[in-house]
């Protein structure tokens, strides 16, 4: 914006300036990417929600020059184009960490621990909903469910799947997506940076060998009716998938005390509530 | 029948008996999830994979819709739509473009079949599009795919890469004459866009807000073009009806609800997952087979199929799990999510969060939907947080009663059921959140782990 605090309340201020232009050779080469993208629509405007994704992949957020990037290409008005970026949740409209893990805490993942965890996590990570920790590493989201409910409690990273999820087991994920160590999960290929995901989300496919491949054909609850048809016992539920962690860890970190009321006071995840991105308060092409 | 809804895995239905799993589920398209690399070509062929195609592309167009509308297949995403009278619906000889939408932007809460679905076997999709295409003369399709599941996004690109390379797309498929284009299409995040007029705006680049109706997606959808708009589930049942026979689907299920379905277990059920099954089993069964619910505990509420369809207790165990029996129930059979609960939960939290989704979803084009969702979000709030007092209990009432039916998409009557279900069935724990000055549940007791800890402690 381009008042100053001093002159909020005062004056109307200056219109916005149009956002500064991509350098030549940045532009270039995702104008290439974006016709290749108008291609695949009989129709240009089809191309606009994997653009915002494009142009998301170069900066990490959808930034005022990314918008006009995407006006410029199909036609269209930066305020079409803003309110198009401004309705959907999986644009970033401010700059993020590397790696997003979003708590899924829609009424049966809540239950089942994604509010102890994401509380949890918010905690340890010292970062409220939305927010990144200071090393640009992290960003901590609650989301809505994910279809990955057999899984509960889901954790996603960058859109990967991380089923059945702790307490214990979503801190010691965050810590190694901090210190830098390699995370896989438990459905989906090894993690790439938010801006290499949303990449393959803009319609260019993930050219990583053994990306595919990776983590199998289905997770084990995706089996269960299969095996159970065959006349196989189902294997026992896995509450720990990722590496050695013991059944009680868990609950040792979080007296009941604590869950009591804090914990089970709803979120605020609705449109009401003013600090939500997606708030009425929230102004346009902020 | 056994006690197992009631104390989870303690008991075991005996082989070849009437809960027998082997007798009551039917695998198709997860016949063969747990094969290495079942999302490839080579694996989807080496199981008659495409079969269906050959079979479809023999026949005349006009006869492949009248077959599937023989077949009794009804949509699997929610409304339970006859998917052969939607295609028959497209104007032929209409001169515009064709288009087959694939919705497969699941987010009902609780519902988790096609993500898996297309994660491990995204050909049957495919080649039902192939079919879909060819019956309603469509030579461009699009799989208009949530954004928030890359790990399906990937396979997707995979699969539909082999197909072009096999001839399956493209020009002249197999020979036919059928020119087709198949676009995958990741979506940016919006519940709302499920919604089948709202998920067409996104497509053509807009906001996801769903269309008044008339003109129906067939006749003015896509670009203003005729459009079927199928969910992932019912267009991959395609290629097995038609390889296999309709007599062959007709043979599961009910006369109304005919052929296999996938239902997905999930909450406080000793072994959650996909069940492939019949057209009306029963919870009963279904928990009978797979264990119950976690031991020590007993079903409090359920979903039959999402949280939009009216819950259920267990009263409704016995209830045939297809479009008619839940229908009569007073549900809907919906995406066939059945989010389990045990009494460790308290329905008001329950209810409270799903109506904050539906208030955070809600795209905010129509006032009952908007601003009932919003109010419904406070008095819920209060009362969870035991400042309610009993006269909100009928104005929550009354609200959602101004929400339902009165916007242009079902996300308003969606949220309004969860309000009048639970006010059904559990207006007394509503009364002792407000008696009570607050919530009696500890909600540390409903998670995954509540149970291990008693163990370790113990």
């Amino acid at each position: 914006m381009t008042t100053t605090p001093s002159e909020q309340g005062v004056s109307l201020g200056m219109p916005q300036l149009p956002a500064p232009d991509y350098p030549d050779d940045v532009r270039a080469r995702l104008e290439a990417d974006a016709r290749e993208i108008i291609g695949r629509y009989p129709d240009s405007r089809s191309a606009l929600l994997p653009l915002l994704h494009l142009v998301q992949s170069e900066e990490g957020y959808v930034t005022r020059t990314g918008m006009q990037f995407c006006a410029d290409m199909l036609g269209l008005t930066t305020a079409e184009v803003t309110a198009v970026a401004t309705f959907y949740t999986m644009y970033r409209r401010k700059p993020s960490g590397d790696y997003q893990v979003g708590v899924c805490t829609n009424t049966l993942c809540a239950v089942m621990g994604g509010d102890a965890i994401f509380s949890a996590l918010q905690e340890h990570l010292g970062v409220g909903n939305g927010e990144t920790t200071g090393d640009g590493k992290v960003t901590l989201e609650h989301i809505e469910c994910n279809a990955a409910c057999d899984y509960a409690p889901v954790v996603m990273v960058n859109w990967e799947f991380f089923d059945n999820q702790t307490v214990e087991s979503a801190k010691r994920l965050v810590d190694d997506l901090r210190a830098g160590a390699e995370v896989q999960p438990t459905r989906g290929a090894p993690l790439c940076t938010y801006k290499e995901t949303a990449r393959i989300l803009a319609g260019f496919p993930d050219a990583r060998p053994g990306a595919v491949e990776a983590s199998g054909s289905a997770g084990p609850a995706s089996l269960i009716g299969l095996r159970l048809a065959k006349g196989e016992q189902p294997e026992p539920r896995i509450v720990h998938p990722r590496g050695e962690e013991r059944r009680d860890a868990a609950p040792q970190d979080e007296s009941p005390a604590d869950h009591l009321s804090a914990h089970d006071a709803p979120q605020k995840t609705s449109a009401s509530d003013p600090a939500h991105p997606a708030g009425p308060v929230t102004e346009e092409g902020e | 029948m056994t006690v197992s809804t009631e104390f989870g895995g303690t008991s075991r239905p005996e082989a070849g008996g009437e809960s027998s799993p082997e007798k009551l589920l039917a695998p198709v398209l997860s016949a063969y999830w747990d094969e290495d690399r079942s999302w490839t070509l080579d694996v989807y062929r080496r199981h008659e994979g495409y079969e269906g195609l050959r079979k479809a592309l023999a026949m005349s167009p006009d006869d492949v819709i009248a077959y599937v509308k023989d077949s009794g297949l009804r949509g699997r995403g929610g409304a339970g739509f006859p998917t052969g009278m939607k295609w028959q619906f497209i104007p032929q000889g209409d001169g515009k473009p064709h288009y087959l939408v694939v919705n497969a932007d699941e987010s009902e809460p609780g519902t988790c079949k096609d993500i898996p679905l297309l994660f491990a076997n995204p050909h049957a999709l495919i080649e039902g599009i192939v079919i879909a295409c060819y019956a309603i003369r469509s030579e461009h399709a699009f799989i208009y795919l949530r954004g928030e599941v890359v790990p399906v996004l990937r396979r997707l690109h995979a699969a539909v890469h082999e197909a072009y390379a096999a001839g399956y797309l493209g020009k002249n498929v197999l020979g036919s004459g059928l020119n087709l284009e198949l676009t995958v299409h990741a979506g940016a995040g919006a519940y709302i866009c499920g919604e089948e007029t709202a998920l067409l705006d996104s497509l053509e680049g807009r906001r996801g807000q769903p269309r008044l109706r008339p003109p129906f997606p067939a006749v003015a959808g896509l670009y203003a073009c005729p459009t079927v708009v199928n969910n992932v589930e019912s267009i991959a049942s395609v290629p097995a009806i038609l390889n296999k026979g309709k007599e062959w689907f007709r043979s599961m299920g009910s006369e109304k609800s005919p052929g296999f379905t996938l239902y997905s277990l999930s909450g406080h059920v000793a072994n959650p997952g996909q069940y492939e099954a019949p057209l009306g089993i029963t919870l009963r069964q279904l928990l009978d087979m797979s264990g119950g619910m976690r031991p020590g505990h007993r079903l409090k509420f359920w979903t039959p199929g999402g949280s939009s369809t009216p819950m259920f207790t267990d009263e409704h165990l016995d209830v045939p799990l297809d479009y008619e029996g839940v229908g009569a129930a007073g549900s809907m059979l919906g995406t066939k999510a059945l989010q389990c609960f045990d009494e460790t939960t308290c329905v008001v939290r329950a209810v409270t969060r799903w109506t904050e989704f539906y208030a955070h979803e809600s795209c905010g084009k129509c006032t009952p939907c908007r601003e009932g969702t919003y109010w419904l979000v406070q008095l819920l709030r209060d009362i969870e947080a035991g400042k309610g007092a009993m006269s909100d209990l009928d104005k929550l009432a009354d609200i959602a009663d101004n929400i339902n039916g009165k916007s242009f998409c079902a996300l308003g009557d969606g949220a309004a059921s969860p309000i009048f279900s639970s006010l059904k069935y559990f207006r007394e724990e509503y009364e002792q959140h407000i008696t009570g000055g607050g919530c009696p549940f500890d909600p540390a007791k409903s998670t995954a782990w509540a149970d291990h800890r008693t163990e370790v402690n113990a």
